[in-house]
C-alpha cells in the first residue's frame, strides 16, 4: 500500500512514485458537512506548497483546498464536478481531489503521519 | 463569545442529547445542525415536517396603557395596517427608522379576545430584541407598555405533514386554520399559543409554549415519524429557497422595505396616510420608484455565491449590485441567491455575472420565491 501522509490543512496526500494523491480527510469532510460544490484546479497548472488550488463548498460555507506541497497538476477527479457529495462518502478514497507531481520530495517530510495526524485532530 | 456567555433555550439539553452540533448564534447555543445533516433536514421539512426551536427569538406583549386600542400606538413604529387586524390575526412587518432604513423585521398577532383587546403579540428577531423592546418601550412611553415573555420557548413544526401531525395531536381546528391566524389550545394542562405561520416557505405553525413545557412538548411533536428536529442550517437554506430575508443580511437600516420588495406588507391605507417612521421617503419610493431592488439570482452553474459576492452587469461588467444571501438550495438541487440590484436590472430574466473568487460567472436575475409555496390556503 503507498504511502500516505496528512496536512494541517486536513488533507491526505498519497504518494505513489514521483505522483502525489491529494484529498481532504475523513474528518473535514465531517466537519464541512454536506459538499456541494467543488472547485478543481485545471490540469497543467503549477502551484507551490501552501498555495490555494481548489474550493470546497459544503451548504453553509466555502473553504480552500491547498496545494500540501508544490507540482503540477497531472489530473483530476472530474466525478467530483457532477456528484461532490462522494467527497462526504468516500474523502479518502474515491473522493479524491487531484493528482500533482512531486517536485521536491523534502516538502514530503513536513506532512504528518496518519498517527500524527489522528494526535492533531484530538487536541 | 465563550461558551460561558451564551444564552441557552429550555431545549438546550434536548438538542445536544440529539446530537446537534451545538454553535453561537445571537448570543444563544444554538443547534446549526443534527446528525442527519442540513441537506436531508432541509428535505425532510420540505417533504414531512421539521421541528425547529426558535426559542432565541423575542416574544412579548405591547399592553395598551392609555385604554386606546395598542395598534394605533404601535403603527407610529412599523408601516402595516395593525389597525385592521382581527383578534387571532397576524401580520408582517418592520420596525423602521426616521429614514425609512428596517431595524427589524416581525410578526405582530392581535390575540384572541381571551387575552384582553388591550394588547399585542409581538415576535421579533434574537439579535434584535434587546434593541427592539427598549426601542418601543421608549417611543410608545405612556401610551404602549412592553412586557417580555421570557418565560415562554418558541418552536416551529413546518413542512407539509405539519398539518396532520398538529391536528393528530392537538385536535382537527388546526388542520383548517387559516394562514397567519393564531389561537390557543389547551393540551394536557399547557396553554399552547400556536399560529399558523413561519419562516420555512411551507405550511405549517409557530408554537408558544411555557418555558417549563417546551421540552415536553418537543419529545411530542418529535415522537411523530413524521417530524425530524431541524437546525439552524436547513433553516436558513429553507427561507432562502423561499425568498424570505434574514435580518442583518438581506434587510437592515440601509435598505428600505420598498428595495426590499415588502410593499405586499405595507397596507393600503398606510400607504395613503403614512405616519410611520420615514413615510416621506417610502411614500417617494411607492410613487417614484426605487433605484435598486432585492431580486432572486440564480447562478447558471453550480458553484454557491456566498454573501457578499459582487453582482456585475452583463454588457460591460461593471458592478450593479451585490449578494446578501447565497448558498446552495437542497430543493432546487444548486445554487441559490438574493441580493440588491439597480433597477435596470431588476427584471427576472436579466442575465449578469457574478464576481466569485476572481472569476466571472453567469447568473440570471429570477422571480421569488425559487420553491413554490406551501402555505395553507383553506
Amino acid at each position: 500500500m503507498a504511502e500516505r501522509k496528512f496536512s494541517e490543512e486536513h488533507e491526505w496526500v498519497e504518494i505513489d512514485g514521483d505522483t502525489a494523491t491529494v484529498g481532504i480527510t475523513i474528518h473535514a469532510q465531517e466537519q464541512l458537512g454536506d459538499i456541494v460544490f467543488v472547485d478543481l484546479p485545471e490540469v497543467g497548472a503549477v502551484f507551490n506548497k501552501d498555495d490555494e488550488a481548489g474550493v470546497v463548498e459544503s451548504v453553509k460555507a466555502a473553504s480552500e483546498v491547498y496545494a500540501p506541497i508544490g507540482g503540477e497538476i497531472l489530473e483530476v477527479n472530474d466525478a467530483l464536478t457532477d456528484n461532490p457529495a462522494l467527497v462526504n462518502e468516500d474523502a479518502e478514497g474515491d473522493g479524491w481531489f487531484f493528482k500533482m507531481k512531486i517536485e521536491d520530495a523534502g516538502e514530503l517530510d513536513d506532512l504528518m503521519t496518519e498517527s500524527e495526524y489522528n494526535d492533531f485532530i484530538e487536541e | 463569545m465563550s461558551d460561558q456567555e451564551l444564552a441557552v433555550t429550555p431545549l438546550n439539553a434536548l438538542h445536544r442529547e440529539l446530537g446537534g452540533k451545538m454553535v453561537p448564534f445571537a448570543g444563544y447555543d444554538m443547534p446549526v445542525q443534527y446528525p442527519a445533516g442540513i441537506l436531508k433536514e432541509h428535505l425532510h421539512t420540505r417533504s414531512a415536517a421539521g421541528l425547529f426551536d426558535v426559542s432565541h427569538m423575542g416574544q412579548a406583549w405591547l399592553i395598551s396603557e392609555d385604554g386606546s386600542d395598542p395598534a394605533i400606538a404601535f403603527e407610529s413604529l412599523v408601516p402595516a395596517d395593525v389597525q385592521s387586524l382581527e383578534p387571532g390575526q397576524q401580520r408582517y412587518s418592520q420596525l423602521l427608522n426616521e429614514s425609512g432604513g428596517i431595524l427589524d423585521d416581525l410578526m405582530v398577532t392581535r390575540p384572541i379576545t381571551d387575552f384582553g383587546s388591550d394588547r399585542l403579540y409581538l415576535v421579533v428577531n434574537a439579535a434584535c430584541k434587546d434593541q427592539d423592546l427598549p426601542h418601543i418601550a421608549k417611543s410608545l412611553k405612556g401610551r404602549i407598555r412592553v412586557e417580555p415573555l421570557a418565560d415562554r420557548a418558541l418552536v416551529a413544526l413546518q413542512g407539509p405533514k405539519a398539518s396532520d401531525v398538529a391536528s393528530r395531536l392537538f385536535g382537527p381546528a388546526l388542520a383548517t386554520m387559516p394562514f397567519m391566524n393564531q389561537s390557543v389550545i389547551e393540551f394536557d394542562g399547557i396553554d399552547l399559543w400556536i399560529s399558523r405561520s413561519g419562516y420555512t416557505g411551507e405550511d405549517g405553525y409557530e408554537i408558544s409554549v411555557p418555558n417549563d413545557k417546551a421540552e415536553a412538548l418537543a419529545r411530542l411533536l418529535l415522537g411523530d415519524p413524521a417530524v425530524e428536529p431541524i437546525g439552524l442550517g436547513a433553516r436558513d437554506s429553507l427561507r432562502l429557497e423561499a425568498g424570505l430575508c434574514l435580518y442583518g443580511h438581506d434587510i437592515d437600516t440601509s435598505t428600505s422595505p420598498i428595495e426590499a420588495g415588502l410593499l405586499w406588507s405595507i397596507g393600503k391605507r398606510r400607504r395613503e396616510e403614512g405616519g410611520f417612521p420615514g413615510a416621506d421617503t417610502i411614500q417617494k419610493q411607492i410613487t417614484e420608484g426605487v433605484s435598486r431592488k432585492r431580486v432572486g439570482i440564480l447562478p447558471d452553474g453550480r458553484a454557491p455565491a456566498r454573501e457578499g459576492t459582487v453582482i456585475l452587469g452583463a454588457e460591460d461588467g461593471s458592478e450593479i449590485g451585490h449578494i446578501t444571501s447565497g448558498g446552495f438550495g437542497p430543493t432546487l438541487g444548486g445554487p441559490v441567491a438574493m441580493g440588491y440590484v439597480h433597477i435596470d436590472y431588476a427584471k427576472p430574466g436579466t442575465a449578469v455575472f457574478l464576481s466569485v473568487r476572481g472569476k466571472s460567472l453567469p447568473a440570471t436575475i429570477t422571480k421569488m420565491p425559487f420553491v413554490p409555496p406551501g402555505f395553507y390556503r383553506g
